[in-house]
């Protein structure tokens, strides 16, 4: 075994010692000389017009620069193309600053930029605002009536595909079930705040630090909105504090700052406080009808899946929220419906496993409701309706290996011991219950670009525009190259998050890792090629006669497959050729192979809770996520991303909630005191098992992505615990101990 | 926040003369509730005194056969305090049972009873709100009302008062020490915090210029039939919905006396002396705990989104009186 391969195994994260050390530093972490910092205001009504913002009083406060709002913000971008990023949705993007329209609680209406962040925030209080104020509609039950299709196909979304007759099939099945299921909304949170540095450079160019997913989107929006070129704009992201699909979109601290520092010529810092990180896209809120039939056996004669989801008034986001009734399960009679509501609120953005998360919760919980129903096990119910292929598209899967999941997950938890009966299991005040929960996501990859620069020291740096928003990205990355070139990992260094590097999709999607591996082991190939080449042409060379599918690159050297005692060692070529070697180049998803497969991870999930009887309290005391996810490049990055996942499921099922007062349009709690997100307390047992999924299909890695399956199944197994502890069935997430007192 | 200036006095009366010399002054200890109130604009005091540099920093016996705990000992340092843990430790599981322990670090106890009200809308400046701004209207009573007061409250607030340590300090009749320039004076707990009536911005009596220099307490810690309950929405760091602190002192299983006072359900921690004395002379039972469960949740009232605190903190009170009698 060569002591190179390092793909497959448990590498620490190679920027571990910077970010425990303090070293890494986050967007609004760096610093330049003559720095002015800006505080964004925002507005106290939800619907409206302002009719008075005078800035006077601020402005005479000493250190104060100048307050930007509606009133003196230049002309730009006229179009609204021009402020449409990578993930935008259809509609018109919401533009800062842009007129006296109030369009949504908290919506940015003045940037205060001062000489210290003290002075900004302070002077932020003296401007005398005045609104006038119409009615404004959040709620999303009570606009049901003026709910509208979701726009499709290239703007929108994927369409769900209906087949069969699934009403007339649920009239004449002998069990069914029907039930609706409620999802409020949640904010992301990520521990690292929005924040945005523009600095200004000699000639009017600036380097901007941003928190985003895509520096490559951040450079773009910046370009097409201030109508700069891309020569002006340099954007860099080294660090990303979490961010969970809030970075996907440029925010509006990010055309705060570079509005000012092109304005005052100045460098400027904005970052959004913990309140204001509940001003902007959020998980949306959902209603969703199921109705499901079955035939006395168990087998699924129906499904319908109906879901309405909140959007703004200026955008249609659109997520797959009822998609995934028609992948999960083998089902002739399937009819999908999504439709969306325009209320009041800013645009909502993806989060973790956006819709998945949604939907397959309310599917899961049905699927639980209908095994009460049938009198049958939930899990022998999934089984007995095991889908083979993926009946939306009419594909094989390219691997599924999700019964593997339902077994060995279901042997880790000892769910053979589970008593079908609900209130059955109980330890003293505490009833105990059992339910579990099947999950899908898809396996995608993008095209990527990417460098390496291998130089006579011996070093080699690989680089490429992506992001590591925690996810392991840079330490996957140098797994990869150092194994494909068999170098020693110390000497393989990865860089990211610079718009000047080779662009990358959006960190987003759970396509990173194999979108930018891809291209990082393609471009690391051809400097093994070039490597060959150079071998070859030493004077005796051992592998004068060699092809590239003649050797191997281990352990420092180029080793000749059918005599390992040929060798030539890299760092001696390159030292003799004493040039760097240079190779840029890019991995696309295989075309043919795309429209022949469907791509999807899988996973199953089982949890424990424990219900306190008179109180109410609900506390999960276990859980078993089982992973079908291609091959695993590394073990350790990859069980911290579904141990991670699995507490986020955790907090969706029991805790986060975003609440909005109707009276105000606004959301209450923002703030991390009264929106909860579980503390270390909350978090018992999480095992988590990868079951064996071999993929020669998918792409050259064998990988599908890590970063969002974990959590899907997770809200829909606490949901069916609690129904199996209690004998309640609460439709609403988060589950609360008030749903469960008062739930009859 | 605002602009303030700023003293630190070295002695209690230099303390005093401050905040009684400056306009909008304020005292700042620990800071764990002041600043941030500051950074939303919700308290805008034009200076601050600090104080966390005076001598009050000791728990003592007080001579009374109590302790004596002084203004600025940290509630970390008093949860974990050998005589409070042995003698009181009703007050080391309530203390326990708040907050984070980066903030129990840095919090002081006389701070702790000066904590402000978790109604989204008092920390919320966009809206109208009595406590923030009098006169402006009570936006929790027709908004989301979760976590608010089904005792005691008025049509002016429904505010609660977030404090645990002050629902264990309450039970045990704790007394506050005060001091001003008018000279000392001592302040029963329960006539330290106020239910809001028409003045919901004042949260307690204590007079503006005064300083609390120490809490004492009472001999009687009931060491050895006390339960702090809490009931919340997390494990930690989250305030209570409901919290029970009860205490005992049994003869057999006949109750001689009981306390109970309630967390989370109103302006002050929430005590009825009627309803505990009822308890002394009967046997420690379920159902005669049922029944002062009944008489302290009766005049209760519930809004939108509390109605269910009515039946939690019957059945907190019944868990927690089983408990503290050991009958589970």
């Amino acid at each position: 075994m060569s002591s190179t391969n390092y793909v497959g195994k448990p590498v620490s994260r190679v920027d571990g010692y910077a970010k425990v050390t303090g070293q890494a530093r986050y967007a609004v972490e760096h610093h330049v000389p003559n720095l002015l910092y800006g505080f964004i205001v925002n507005s106290a009504i939800a619907k409206g017009s302002v009719t008075t913002l005078d800035t006077s009083e601020a402005l005479k406060v000493p250190g104060v620069v100048q307050v930007f709002t509606h009133k003196n913000t230049p002309s730009l971008a006229w179009f609204d193309r021009s402020y449409k990023d990578q993930d935008s949705v259809p509609g018109s993007p919401f533009r800062p600053l842009h007129s006296e329209k109030i369009r949504f609680s908290m919506q940015p209406i003045a940037l205060v930029v001062a000489e210290t962040f003290e002075l900004a925030r302070y002077a932020s209080t003296l401007l005398k605002i005045e609104y006038k104020e119409e009615s404004s509609s959040t709620n999303l039950s009570e606009s049901l009536p003026q709910a509208h299709e979701a726009p499709k196909g290239k703007e929108g979304y994927m369409p769900p595909k209906s087949r069969g007759h699934a009403k007339k099939a649920f009239s004449a099945a002998p069990v069914k079930i029907q039930a609706e299921y409620i999802h409020g909304a949640e904010h992301h949170n990520p521990m690292e705040m929005h924040g945005s540095m523009a600095i200004y450079e000699k000639g009017g160019k600036l380097l901007v630090y941003d928190k985003t997913q895509g520096v490559a989107n951040t450079q773009e929006y910046v370009k097409k909105v201030f109508g700069l070129s891309k020569d002006d704009v340099r954007v860099l992201s080294p660090y990303v504090g979490g961010a969970f699909g809030s970075g996907l979109r440029p925010q509006y601290q990010l055309f705060m700052a570079v509005l000012a520092a092109l304005e005052l010529k100045q460098s400027v810092k904005v970052s959004l406080t913990r309140q204001q990180m509940f001003s902007f896209g959020h998980r949306p809120k959902s209603l969703q009808r199921l109705a499901l039939s079955a035939a006395s056996d168990g087998t699924l004669q129906s499904i319908e899946h109906t879901c309405y989801s909140e959007t703004s008034r200026f955008e249609d986001y659109t997520e797959v929220v009822v998609n995934w009734s028609g992948l999960l399960y083998q089902c002739a009679n399937v009819e999908l419906d999504y439709q969306l509501v325009k209320l009041d609120v800013y645009t909502p953005i993806d989060m973790r496993a956006p819709g998945a998360v949604t939907g397959i919760y309310a599917l899961e919980c049905a699927m639980d409701e209908l095994a009460v129903a049938l009198n049958i096990d939930p899990l022998d119910l999934r089984l007995r309706n095991y889908a083979p292929e993926d009946q939306n598209e009419k594909k094989p899967f390219s691997s599924k290996e999700l019964r593997a999941c339902y077994l060995q997950g279901a042997e880790k938890f000892g769910w053979n011991k589970r008593n079908k009966e609900p209130r059955s299991m109980r330890e003293g005040n505490q009833l105990v219950g059992w339910g579990m929960a099947s999950a899908s996501w898809d396996a995608q990859q993008q095209k990527c670009a990417a460098k390496a620069l291998l130089t006579p020291d011996g070093k080699l740096t690989v680089s490429s525009g992506t992001a590591d928003i925690g996810t392991g990205t840079y330490t996957i990355m140098t797994q990869i190259a150092a194994e494909t070139l068999g170098l020693p990992i110390e000497q393989v260094e990865f860089k990211l998050g610079d718009s000047s590097l080779p662009e990358a999709p959006l960190e987003g999607g759970s396509w990173t890792a194999v979108s930018v591996g891809s291209a990082v082991k393609a471009t690391c190939e051809e400097v093994g090629q070039k490597l060959l080449k150079l071998a070859k042409k030493k004077k005796d060379s051992p592998l004068a006669n060699a092809g590239a599918e003649d050797v191997v690159f281990e352990n420092g050297y180029i080793i000749l497959k059918k005599d390992p005692a040929a060798a030539v060692s890299i760092l001696d070529i390159i030292r003799d050729e004493r040039e760097d070697i240079e190779v840029e180049s890019a991995a696309m998803p295989g075309m043919i192979d795309k429209l022949k497969y469907s791509f999807h991870s899988h996973s199953a999930v089982f949890a424990e809770v424990k219900v306190d009887e008179d109180l109410g309290t609900i506390h999960v005391t276990r859980v078993v996520s089982a992973i079908a996810g291609g091959r695993v490049l590394n073990p350790k990055t990859a069980r911290s991303q579904i141990l991670g996942a699995v507490v986020w499921g955790i907090s969706m099922a029991l805790q986060e909630d975003s609440v909005i007062d109707h009276n105000f349009g606004r959301f209450m709690n923002h703030n991390y005191a009264e929106y909860h997100v579980p503390v270390n307390a909350d978090i018992q047992n999480i095992e988590v098992i990868f079951v064996e999924e071999e993929d020669d299909i998918i792409n050259p890695l064998g990988a599908k992505g890590l970063g969002e399956i974990g959590i899907v199944g997770v809200a829909g197994a606490i949901a069916n615990a609690v129904y199996h502890a209690t004998g309640k069935r609460i439709r609403k997430l988060p589950i609360q101990l008030d749903n469960v007192l008062s739930e009859p | 926040m605002n602009p303030f200036t700023y003293s630190r006095p070295t002695d209690v009366p230099a303390a005093v003369q401050d905040v009684a010399t400056h306009a909008e002054a304020k005292f700042i200890a620990g800071g764990t509730n002041l600043l941030d109130l500051m950074k939303e604009n919700v308290m805008k005091p034009h200076h601050l005194v600090d104080i966390s540099r005076l001598a009050l920093n000791k728990i003592e016996e007080n001579g009374k056969g109590g302790l004596r705990l002084g203004a600025l000992v940290t509630n970390a340092a008093t949860a974990y305090h050998p005589e409070v843990e042995k003698r009181y430790p009703l007050l080391s599981k309530a203390i326990l049972a708040g907050a984070s322990p980066q903030l129990r670090n840095m919090a002081t106890d006389g701070g702790n009873l000066l904590q402000r009200t978790r109604c989204y809308y008092f920390y919320d400046v966009a809206t109208p709100c009595n406590k923030r701004e009098p006169g402006s209207g009570c936006s929790a009573i027709k908004g989301y009302n979760r976590i608010h007061a089904i005792l005691g409250a008025s049509e002016q607030c429904i505010a609660t008062h977030p404090s645990d340590m002050c629902i264990a300090l309450a039970a045990l009749n704790a007394t506050v020490l005060v001091t001003s320039k008018r000279g000392d004076r001592s302040i029963p707990f329960a006539e330290f915090h106020r239910l809001p009536g028409d003045t919901p911005q004042l949260d307690n009596t204590l007079e503006p210029d005064e300083i609390i220099t120490a809490i004492d307490l009472p001999e009687k810690g009931f060491a050895e039939n006390h339960t702090y309950l809490k009931i919340r929405d997390r494990a930690s760091y989250a305030f209570a919905l409901v919290s029970v602190a009860a205490a005992l002192e049994l003869e057999g299983n006949t109750i001689r006396e009981a306390r109970i006072a309630l967390g989370g359900v109103a302006h002050k921690p929430w005590r009825n002396e009627a309803a505990e004395a009822s308890l002394a002379g009967k046997p420690a039972t379920k159902e005669n705990f049922q029944q002062v469960a009944g008489m302290i949740i009766s005049g209760a009232k519930g809004y939108e989104h509390n109605q269910f605190k009515i039946e939690l903190a019957k059945r907190a009170i019944v868990r927690a009186l089983s408990q503290a009698a050991k009958l589970i």
